[in-house]
């Protein structure tokens, strides 16, 4: 034990010493940021920030609500500056714990205001467009639903599928909610339990769809253009369908950015949101795999991704998106 | 002199401990229990109209159906297969044993999750609980396998000789002599297989096969604030405890030791005469299922995957980072074991008991539970050291202590405390008698145990992506990044490099289990 004592905490030291030194080379000025999106994109973003603005960008990779749970944990101790999401419901779970500092209004100005909460803590910065997905051997077109609150009928037993564990799905309901009022939800809801299959991930129920398992699935449109990007492995036998007409399946969920107030650099925090919403950075997104709509009006993506402006969302204020009644309902449907 | 009869060692188990070394046990008791205090506290905002309502609906039921089958099913014929193949090569005439060896050992250098993503983008068929079943099995398997041929190779064959001229058949021989021998070894290797099918998520998460632990990480996933996830944890705390008391039962009280290690003289063996073929052709069947299909799986993605970008820089930096984690957690967690174990296998009794058996609570805890609690504790407590490794090696020494208990016991309790004594009567100090005589002895466990926790966190995932010092990247993280983004292809290097990885310490526990490391 004698000679164990000593030699543990001495080889924790020798293998440990290259991955401290490693962790710790803060030369020049460097924010960190909670990164919820997906983590390939930032990893092309920050660099570009990086030379732009000799800020170093450490980033911290997680899910939505992971990511927003552990901020609402440290509190003020958090060493995070800045936080993005995939969906808007967990930017508002960091607002409501007070976290976020106020962002300049000429700062977010570039964006549109309807994809900015009225309290001006954070903004939106990119977008993803509700659609589904079908087996292109398996469903005629024609037969596709105008709405999706229509996959909740009987017809459509056995066929479907989609992920309701994650911020992806929770944003959807939240936005069905909204518009269809709590009891209309809660019956869609039951209905599609009845009706579909449960994957966990969109990608896994493009997947199931592409393969022929499941006939349509519920995903947001990138997924399935990444893939046809990569070479189509699983988006050769399926294609995309979008509502329209503002159905809330044409529902646009948005990806948020702010500055939390424990922020101990808070311009350049600012800064790495300014250079998310300005044209660079909004160009880079768009120039990025990651295929999400960015929501500058100046930026716009390349075919084929269907453009923008051809979308006809429903009227959703990011605000009032109420993701604790969303997850009251689905637990009570039985999703959680 | 083998097995020291039941009662001999009856006035040493009331010598008194001392008491630096209960203490010691009692801070590491404590830190194990950390999670299960953040569970209860957390869980205690609930009011319990609430708590019940949440627990009482169709959906826990399910959710507790589908743990419960997959405890009972996957432990038990883990239990059947490693116990079965571990007689196969060490009491029988197959030819090849020590290849066999090698073999059946090999499924450990391949995560749960990579095993399940290797038969899910072979076949969907394993979303299914058969699926979940055969994935976990083969993952599983070996937990039982390695701890139960190294206690086969100990146990002196004498005494199943002298059961045989009495007039058993081998079979007879098996079910009476051998196994209740052997049984301790067993039940570590099955408890440790309970415990990581009560905390397994990524296999049974790429498998589609909800269960609690699947649920808790959803919670994380879709809810905010988590005294509903907590409240799953606590459910799982209270299988482990089921867990933990059903071994204790099972394992009697009896000591067992002998003089002499690794020097046990082979005995005669079981000639498999006509089921030889029958017992080849399945253990290729088993070595098939648990190694070829995830390799193959893998290297199909390598040559195929259209995503297949491969960055040397960040797969060295995952390696770097994975290996490092990696050595320090199995020799911190070795470390925090051995005092446990001394105390649980020299100076029994409750305080003894209760002090092993608190750290294997958090290992029945998924990884995002245990890190929260340390995030929560952290940073009111020690602000300075949030998000820096020590935080994280303490999670994964909370996490992986049961690994390390269980391989230090099995080697400790084979030690009669009479040397020690001996060492102590010619004059050597307490702890000179020790270093010099035990140490040496429980080397091998010892070993045996950093390899086994070191297997675990190279595989780490949900704890490793809360409290890993910023910008630490590692071989799992990477791939599950990957992986859970439709990248198979680019998953697939950080799958193969950990597999790769895994395989010295793979190694080492086959070596060990044989007494070759001593």
């Amino acid at each position: 034990m004698i000679r164990r004592s000593r030699l543990a905490p001495a080889l924790a030291l020798a293998v440990l010493t290259p991955a401290l030194v490693s962790c710790s080379g803060d030369d020049g000025p460097s924010i960190t940021v909670y990164n919820a999106q997906h983590e390939q994109l930032l990893e092309e973003l920050a660099p570009q920030f990086t030379e732009e603005t000799g800020i170093e960008v450490e980033l911290r990779n997680g899910k939505d609500l992971e990511l927003s749970n552990q901020l609402v944990q440290e509190g003020d101790a958090s060493p995070a500056d800045v936080f993005l999401t995939e969906n808007s419901p967990a930017m508002s779970q960091v607002e409501e714990a007070g976290l976020f500092a106020p962002l300049p209004e000429d700062l977010v100005a570039p964006i549109p205001a309807q994809y900015r909460p009225a309290s001006g803590l954070w903004t939106g910065f990119v977008a993803r467009s509700t659609v589904l997905v079908y087996n292109t051997d398996l469903v005629d077109p024609d037969e596709l639903p105008s709405s999706i609150l229509d996959l909740a009928d009987p017809e459509w037993a056995g066929r479907l599928s989609f992920s309701p564990t994650g911020a992806d799905f929770q944003a959807i309901v939240a936005a069905v909610l909204e518009l269809e009022g709590e009891d209309a939800t809660r019956e869609w809801l039951e209905g599609i339990k009845a009706n579909g299959t449960v994957y966990d991930g969109n990608n896994v129920v493009l997947e199931a769809v592409d393969s022929g398992e499941s006939e349509v699935g519920i995903i947001y449109h990138y997924y399935w253009y990444r893939d046809l990007a990569e070479g189509g492995d699983v988006s050769d036998d399926s294609a995309l369908y979008f509502f329209g007409d503002e159905d809330p399946g044409a529902f646009v969920s948005v990806s948020g950015a702010g500055v939390l107030a424990s922020s101990d650099d808070a311009s350049d925090a600012e800064k790495f949101v300014q250079f998310l919403v300005d044209r660079t950075g909004q160009q880079a997104l768009a120039d990025s795999y990651a295929l999400e709509y960015p929501l500058n009006p100046d930026v716009r993506l390349d075919p084929p991704v269907k453009p923008f402006d051809e979308l006809q969302p429903p009227r959703v204020d990011v605000s009032d998106l109420d993701s604790r009644t969303v997850v009251d309902l689905m637990t009570e449907v039985g999703f959680l | 002199m083998t097995a020291v009869p039941a009662g001999t060692g009856g006035r040493r188990a009331h010598q008194r401990a001392p008491w630096p070394l209960v203490l010691i046990g009692l801070l590491v008791a404590a830190a194990s229990l950390v999670p299960l205090g953040y569970v209860l506290w957390t869980t205690s905002e609930l009011e319990p109209g609430q708590a019940s309502d949440f627990l009482v609906r169709p959906r826990v039921g399910e959710l507790l159906w589908n743990t419960v089958r997959l405890l009972l099913v996957g432990t038990a014929l883990s239990v059947a297969l490693g116990t079965a193949a571990a007689w196969v090569v060490e009491r029988t005439d197959l030819p090849g044993r020590g290849w066999w060896h090698g073999l059946l050992c090999a499924p450990l250098a391949v995560p749960a999750f990579v095993n399940g993503y290797g038969w899910v983008s072979t076949t969907h068929a394993v979303q299914s609980f058969g699926g979940a079943v055969l994935v976990v099995t083969l993952s599983y398997y070996p937990l039982v396998y390695l701890p139960t041929v190294a206690a086969l190779r100990r146990l002196d064959p004498s005494v199943e000789e002298v059961a045989q001229s009495l007039g058993h058949g081998a079979r007879g021989v098996f079910w009476r002599v051998t196994l209740p021998a052997i049984s301790p070894a067993v039940l570590g290797g099955a408890l440790l297989v309970g415990l990581h099918l009560l905390a397994e998520y990524g296999a049974l998460q790429l498998l589609n096969y909800p269960t609690l632990t699947t649920a808790i990480l959803q919670q994380y996933a879709t809810v905010f604030n988590g005294p509903q996830a907590t409240l799953l944890a606590l459910v799982l705390v209270g299988f482990c405890a089921v867990l933990l008391v059903l071994e204790l039962a099972l394992r009697g009280r009896r000591r067992r030791s002998r003089v002499g290690s690794g020097v046990s003289r082979t005995g005669e063996r079981v000639p498999l005469g006509r089921s030889r073929a029958a017992v080849v052709a399945g253990l290729s069947l088993l070595v098939a299922l648990a190694l070829v299909v995830p390799v193959a799986s893998l290297l199909r993605w390598l040559v195929r995957g259209t995503s297949t970008r491969l960055d040397v820089d960040s797969l060295l930096g995952a390696l770097g980072s994975t290996l490092a984690l990696a050595a320090a957690g199995g020799a911190l967690a070795t470390a925090l074991a051995v005092p446990v174990v001394w105390l649980a296998v020299r100076h029994r009794g409750p305080l003894a008991t209760l002090v092993e058996r608190s750290t294997y609570v958090a290992g029945s805890l998924p990884g995002i539970v245990v890190a929260l609690a340390l995030v929560t504790v952290s940073i009111r407590v020690l602000p300075a050291l949030y998000q820096t490794v020590v935080v994280l090696l303490a999670a994964y020494a909370v996490l992986f202590l049961p690994r390390a208990v269980v391989s230090v016991r099995a080697s400790l309790e084979l030690v009669p405390p009479g040397l020690d004594e001996v060492a102590r009567s010619l004059g050597c100090s307490g702890p000179a008698a020790a270093a010099r005589v035990t140490v040496p002895l429980v080397a091998p466990g010892l070993a045996a145990s950093v390899a086994l926790v070191s297997l675990a966190v190279s595989t780490e995932l949900t704890a490793t992506l809360l409290l890993a010092p910023i910008g630490t990247e590692t071989l799992s993280t990477r791939f599950w990044s990957d992986a859970s983004s439709v990248a198979y292809g680019a998953a697939a290097p950080y799958a193969l490099a950990l597999v790769l990885l895994s395989v010295p310490a793979t190694w080492l526990l086959g070596r060990v289990s044989l007494g070759g490391a001593s």
